[in-house]
């Protein structure tokens, strides 16, 4: 993979399927993000969307990413993704389940060039649409994936609470 | 959804300045593009001078010139200058409000509420420009 020449900065980064190692790193990423500890939910999700499509290729159509942005061997950001089909009715599509950059690496588009990864590699699997969803009042992650291009698509969520029988 | 005519005015001439920041418009020349009023016109482009989004250039061929920034303003900050896309949120209340039908009521209105601000203020305008372009 070619180094990426950070913007607005000399250093330079590559991105690579996320390795055992790195899942400390994204793990302390995401906390930084969400304030929550997801006791071995990073391991699951490397064990899912590296481990095992490595090991078993019928697993190929899913086309399951999570990739990493690394100055050397440090992690500046991830994201993870997979092809789902026929979920909510839905045609094959792209799905974006978690993109994330270090606060002191922001706005120098890491999150884009991962991102653009995601997408190359669904088109290249012969996918046109790229969805995600996201919390309403996440005006952030909202303004960068819709500098991306992406709009409110067909789809709507809805929830209730469960009330105790 | 509508929008007030001075909001979708206000829209209109930022998003044309925004587009070249270097270049100077007239009111007139907005106003001819766009098909709306240049008296109109000229009180909106007054309001968002005001708000440092646009700078007067004075003198002969004078006009109007973005000033603010394409990747900071969002639709959301252009528009609450003309109007309030979420009165509930803002606590307005209206008769009725105080019955259980009037509480429903406001429950769903709320509801679109959050998804019309929600989408406006993830919109910047170099975001929208980009839009813009994809519309031939
Ligand atoms: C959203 C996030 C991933 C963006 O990462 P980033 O590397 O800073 O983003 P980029 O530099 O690639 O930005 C690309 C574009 O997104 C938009 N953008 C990014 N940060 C922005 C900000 N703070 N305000 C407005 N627009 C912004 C811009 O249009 C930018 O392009 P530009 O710099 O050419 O104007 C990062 O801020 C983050 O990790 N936020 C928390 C993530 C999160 O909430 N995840 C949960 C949902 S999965």
């Amino acid at each position: 993979m070619p180094e990426i020449l950070l913007r607005g900065g000399e250093a330079a980064y590559t991105l690579r399927t996320a390795t055992q190692g790195d899942i400390a790193q994204v793990a302390a990423i995401d906390v930084s993000i969400t304030g929550i500890e997801k006791p071995g939910y990073w391991e699951d999700i490397h064990d899912r969307y590296v481990r095992q499509p490595a090991e078993d290729t019928g697993l190929a159509h899913l086309n399951r990413l999570f990739l990493c942005a690394c100055q050397g061997e440090t992690v500046i950001g991830f994201i993870v993704g997979e092809i789902r089909a026929w979920e909510f009715g839905s045609p094959p599509c792209g799905w974006v389940f978690a993109i994330g950059v270090r606060r002191d690496l922001r706005t120098r588009h890491v999150a884009q060039t991962l991102f653009q990864a995601a997408c190359d590699s669904f088109r290249a699997a012969g996918i046109s649409i790229i969805r995600t969803m996201l919390a309403r009042d996440n005006t952030l992650a909202m303004s960068f994936f819709r500098s991306q291009g992406m709009m409110a698509g067909p789809f709507i969520q809805l929830e209730m609470e469960l009330q105790p029988s | 959804m509508k929008l007030q005519k001075a909001t979708r005015c206000a829209l209109f001439a930022i998003l044309e300045l925004a587009a070249d920041p270097g270049r100077q418009m007239s009111a007139h020349e907005i106003a001819d593009k766009y098909g709306i009023s240049t008296n109109h016109l000229a009180k909106v482009l007054r309001s968002l001078g005001r708000a440092g989004l646009l700078e007067a250039v004075r003198g002969a061929g004078g006009g109007y010139r973005f000033s603010g920034s394409v990747k900071r303003t969002t639709l959301l900050d252009v528009i609450q200058l003309f109007e309030t896309i979420d009165p509930l949120a803002r606590g307005e209340r209206e008769d009725g409000d105080d019955t259980k039908a009037g509480a429903a009521l406001c429950q769903v209105l709320t509801e679109i509420e959050d998804i019309a601000r929600a989408t406006f203020a993830s919109i910047s305008l170099e975001t929208m420009l980009k839009v813009v372009e994809k519309k031939g």
